[in-house]
């Protein structure tokens, strides 16, 4: 049955409402003029989108409607919600200016979102592309977007869509072939000479770095015939298909045999290009080529340079020590090592390091072989300074560590990402996700070495027995099974019964036999404690007791478990506190952290579940389970009160769920809240009111997933 | 109560299984066989490991019984049990009790998947020792001087859950084995499987990226194993590319991306 188009004064209505005119004095007569006209199917659709854009910004709904209409007839409606999608997207990164200009700037979405149907875009494919650079030999390559083709020997850079051929597989092929050039840049040693010494001596640098760049692409590519011929006819079939002039002028010939033989190197590169620079019709790079950043190569291989000196040499210096085990030697005299070269034709270099000291060969750790490989790569060779083992404290060992940012300096300084795990969130108005939405930071919890642990412990001991015995009932165990086909023993009874059945001229049984059978379970469990401001109180108590008597009973099982805090001041403030981590022993430490609980600020539910399903998923174990404790009322600062945290929350248990997790809430409160059913739907759920009931609860949870 | 005998003759390997030695693994276990000494192969899946125990077991001229060990394993499985037959119970013995009566090399392959039972009974025979108690029987087999034992262990694969305890790694003389050099592995994967030695040479380079992918994106790279099946393809006709894919990538993981991206690999090299 086809619906009733609205009248004028209905569409009003509704706009009126979705639009907030009593605030926001926007007049809804024109627009609602327009969608009158349209029939009713239409009506509906846009309709539905104006609310959800409208749950996003009021003025962007609104000139979602003028764009919208117009283009209604002639565009496909799968194009016009990516559209809206990518309004409130940017509305998300970068604000209402940079959201409108999304909206106003239609016709040139459609001719983006016509590139991104035949297009390659990066963030497809950097998955494949990246396995695919970590595949190729030598240092591992990250990959990146940037405006123009380059790399700084540590980042691959390559753009954003690439559209410039007629099929996505040919576009993705573009990609592979950019990434294979680089890769060859970092490779085959286009930067073990210093370009930009080199610049300094020319009048004209520009001209001379193209012409160097051009030429070196020639060597490049010949290196990548030889190193990946399949690779290679691909390229020379898309420079086909692309059309460009690739040829080189035949007056180029020696120069181009000379960069294409084997042993061809960048010092020739660089001698050919001082002796042929101005030649008329020189070769030219092609865009695949990208630009060459000098600048930022030097600063990133200056300090490779340095760190990994540093981290050779320290490793060297653990090395002579271990291999001086026992011998009373004097152990601050720094040992020099020797590199031997070993030919190995599979190299570009075409040798292997192997080191010795003192004539005696070293074996190489793994990270050894990493390092050397990158500084080969770098230098060509291992110069002897990188071999001199460090002397002691030499170097500070914070040289080696990756930096870890402290989340409270991050927050203290100016608001930016860095270091944070970033998690969508569900929007349900907009029923669809807002990207990257939660900045998510583990921090660590100030233990309170207090009486508290001990309180509990004595106020609950006889309970604590009693639950140590439940638990120690699901122990491992062996159980004998009887009147098995197959077994270790003979079950006598069930012989017995079978041979009388034989005399009787009966069938006999074949369940003659006695197995042991062990239940061996593998169970990863995680905690997942509200600590937000809302417990304060008794249910911080109750929270902080219970998990005291948790970690008391489930040590009697021994199966893993961690315990983290959540807690959140708006999205860009989302924090994970550590009390206990799969691998940390249960201990005092542990204790006091648990004890050190305290009230933070809201409560965002949606972002914890995201992150410790992660930490789950990365734990090896045949069940896993998450069991957030909470009083379940998620809130948070910014909007995500009511419905919204609702749905976010019910939304991220599903996404644990689909991951093969078992959720599980628990909410300590003292009556149940008519949204829990729906709020933890996709989860088991209970509501309690008194601590010892915890424990109860979660050994009621292992049984049912484990027998 | 009758206990059936083993008929080593169908243990014995009669012609040499092709084994290309990598080091001097095959000195090392003749001299721990001469003085009695169990022997513990290390090394990632298919490099190599079954085919240098039957090499082995041809050289010393002595049956083989391997066991693959799996997680239903008990140590009945190993030293043997009763039977039901026609109203009688009989025993019959396990693979490794066979194998100390009668002098012969016990190959148990992946032995940390076995339950943890299985170490009891095996440990009197890697000691000095040399008995294998049979608590049913109430009987302790005495292993002659040509009985010997030899376990394989994956250090790559084992969780915390499932690693080789000290007590037993320490009884044994260890062998490490990782896959071969480049030139070797392609000799052996001609010779193997009668590919060209240019053939050979690509697959073993294809073998190369997707090692290093290990710990990015693979649990493991590709194994000398993988290399014979791909070849073994490829002599039959398939390309290159499609033989790769199918024997290898389908085999190393699941994930479409990862396939993806191997299959650019493998269709870059040939
Ligand atoms: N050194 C070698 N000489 C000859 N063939 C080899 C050698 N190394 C590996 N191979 C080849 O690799 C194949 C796989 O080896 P094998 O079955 O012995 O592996 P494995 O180490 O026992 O693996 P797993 O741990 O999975 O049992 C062999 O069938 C053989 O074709
Ligand atoms: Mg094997």
């Amino acid at each position: 049955m086809a619906r009733t188009r609205l009248t004028f004064d209905k569409i009003c209505a509704t706009l009126d409402r979705c639009l907030d005119v009593e605030f926001s004095f926007l007049k809804t007569e024109q627009p609602a003029a327009i969608i009158a006209e349209l029939d009713s199917d239409q009506q509906g659709y846009i309709l539905e989108w104006v609310q959800r854009v409208a749950s996003t910004n009021i003025q962007l709904s609104y000139q979602f409607i003028t764009q919208a209409t117009a283009v209604l007839d002639r565009m496909d409606r799968g194009i016009i919600e990516a559209w809206a999608l990518h309004a409130m997207d940017m509305y998300d990164q970068s604000g209402l200016h940079a959201a409108l200009n999304v909206i106003k700037s239609v016709d040139k979405f459609v001719q983006l979102s016509h590139e991104r149907t035949a297009g390659a875009v990066f963030e497809d494919n950097v998955g494949v592309l990246s396995h695919f650079v970590h595949g190729l030999s030598g240092r591992q390559l990250k990959l990146a977007e940037a405006d123009c083709v380059y790399t700084d020997t540590e980042t691959l850079f390559l753009p954003p869509v690439i559209a410039q051929l007629q099929t996505t597989q040919e576009n993705f092929l573009l990609y592979k072939i950019m990434v294979a050039y680089l890769w060859a840049q970092t490779r085959f040693g286009t930067f073990r000479e210093s370009v930009s010494e080199a610049l300094q001596e020319e009048s004209d640098p520009q001209q001379f770095l193209d012409l160097f760049h051009a030429l070196d692409s020639v060597r490049l590519e010949a290196c990548i015939e030889r190193e990946l011929p399949g690779l290679h006819r691909e390229l020379n079939r898309i420079k086909a298909t692309l059309q460009a002039d690739c040829s080189t002028d035949p007056s180029w010939a020696t120069q181009v045999e000379e960069l294409c033989a084997p042993d061809c190197d960048v010092a020739t590169v660089l001698r050919l290009t001082r002796t042929a620079k101005g030649k008329d019709s020189p070769p030219r790079t092609l865009f695949y080529h990208g630009v060459l950043d000098i600048e930022a190569v030097e600063t990133v291989m200056a300090q490779r340079l340095e760190k990994e000196k540093a981290q050779l040499r320290s490793v060297l210096r653990q090395i002579a020590e271990d291999m001086q085990d026992g011998e009373a030697e004097d152990s601050t005299e720094q040992k020099q090592f020797e590199a031997n070269k070993k030919a190995d034709p599979s190299q570009p270099e075409g040798f292997t390091i192997e080191l010795t000291l003192q004539d005696q060969p070293v074996p190489i750790p793994e990270v050894v072989n990493r390092l050397t490989t990158s500084i080969v790569q770098d230098l060509g060779d291992i110069p002897d300074d990188y071999l001199q083992a460090a002397g002691e404290g030499e170097y500070d060992p914070a040289l080696f560590l990756e930096k870890e940012v402290d989340p409270d300096d991050v927050w203290k300084g100016t608001y930016h990402e860095e270091g944070a795990f970033l998690y969508n969130e569900w929007d349900f108005r907009r029923q669809h996700y807002r990207k990257s939405w939660c900045a998510v930071r583990e921090k660590d919890i100030t233990p309170v070495h207090d009486d508290f642990v001990r309180a509990t412990l004595g106020k609950y001991s006889g309970f604590i027995k009693q639950l140590r015995k439940t638990f120690e009932a699901m122990r491992d165990e062996d159980r004998l099974l009887k009147r098995q086909v197959h077994g270790d023993g003979i079950d006598i009874d069930a012989l017995v019964e079978a041979l009388a059945d034989a005399r009787d001229g009966s069938e006999m049984s074949d369940r003659l036999f006695t197995r042991m059978h062990r239940t061996e379970r593998n169970i990863a469990v995680c905690f997942m404690v509200d600590m937000s401001g809302s417990t304060k109180g008794w249910i911080n108590d109750a929270e902080r007791e219970s998990l005291i008597l948790l970690a008391e009973t489930l040590e009697t099982l021994g199966d893993r478990y961690a315990i983290y805090g959540f807690s959140g001041m708006a999205r860009k403030k989302c924090e994970i506190y550590r009390i206990k981590e799969f691998d940390e022993q249960y201990d005092s430490e542990v204790r006091a952290r648990i004890s050190g609980i305290t009230p933070q600020d809201y409560t965002r539910m949606g972002f914890a579940i995201r992150h410790l399903t992660q930490k789950l998923l990365e734990t090896e174990a045949r069940t896993r389970i998450l069991i957030t404790l909470s009083d379940g009322k998620p809130d948070d600062y910014d909007n995500y009160r009511g419905e919204y945290g609702i749905e976010d929350t019910r939304r991220a248990l599903v996404e644990s769920r689909r991951a093969g997790i078992h959720p599980y809430c628990i909410t300590i409160d003292r009556e149940a809240r008519d949204y829990l059913p729906h709020m933890y739907g996709a989860a088991g759920y209970t509501v309690i009111d008194a601590v010892y009931k915890l424990p109860l609860k979660v050994s009621d949870i292992y049984r049912r997933l484990t027998t | 109560m009758t206990a059936p005998a083993l008929k080593p003759e169908e243990y014995f390997i009669k012609e040499e299984p092709y084994y290309e030695p990598v080091g001097d693994e095959i000195e090392i276990f003749q001299a721990a066989f001469e003085q009695k000494l169990p022997v513990l192969l290390k090394g990632p899946t298919g490099c190599g490991k079954t085919r240098f125990m039957e090499h082995m077991a041809w050289r010393l001229k002595k049956p083989l019984i391997t066991v693959s060990c799996h997680d239903d394993l008990t140590a009945s499985d190993l030293v043997g049990r009763f039977l039901v037959k026609g109203g009688e119970t009989i025993w019959v013995d396990g693979p490794l009790t066979r194998a100390a009566r009668s002098g012969a090399i016990c190959y148990l392959d992946e032995v940390v998947e076995a339950r943890k039972d299985t170490t009891v009974v095996i440990h009197p025979l890697a000691d000095d020792r040399r008995v294998l108690p049979i608590e049913k029987l109430g009987e302790i087999v005495e292993a002659p001087d040509d009985f010997c034992l030899a376990i394989s262990y994956n250090p790559g694969y084992q969780s915390v859950l499932k690693d080789l305890k000290q007590s037993t790694r320490q009884r044994f003389v260890a062998l490490e084995f990782d896959y071969p050099a480049a030139e070797l592995e392609t000799n052996i994967v001609a010779r193997e499987t009668g590919v060209s030695h240019e053939i050979a040479a690509k697959l073993v380079k294809f073998a190369g990226m997707t090692r290093n992918l290990k710990g990015s994106g693979l649990e493991e790279g590709a194994s000398t194993r993988l290399l014979v099946h791909a070849a073994k393809l490829i002599g039959t006709g398939v390309s290159p590319v499609a033989a790769c894919q199918s024997a290898i990538a389908q085999a190393l993981t699941d994930d479409t991306e990862m396939l993806a991206a191997v299959s650019e690999l493998s269709s870059s090299l040939f």
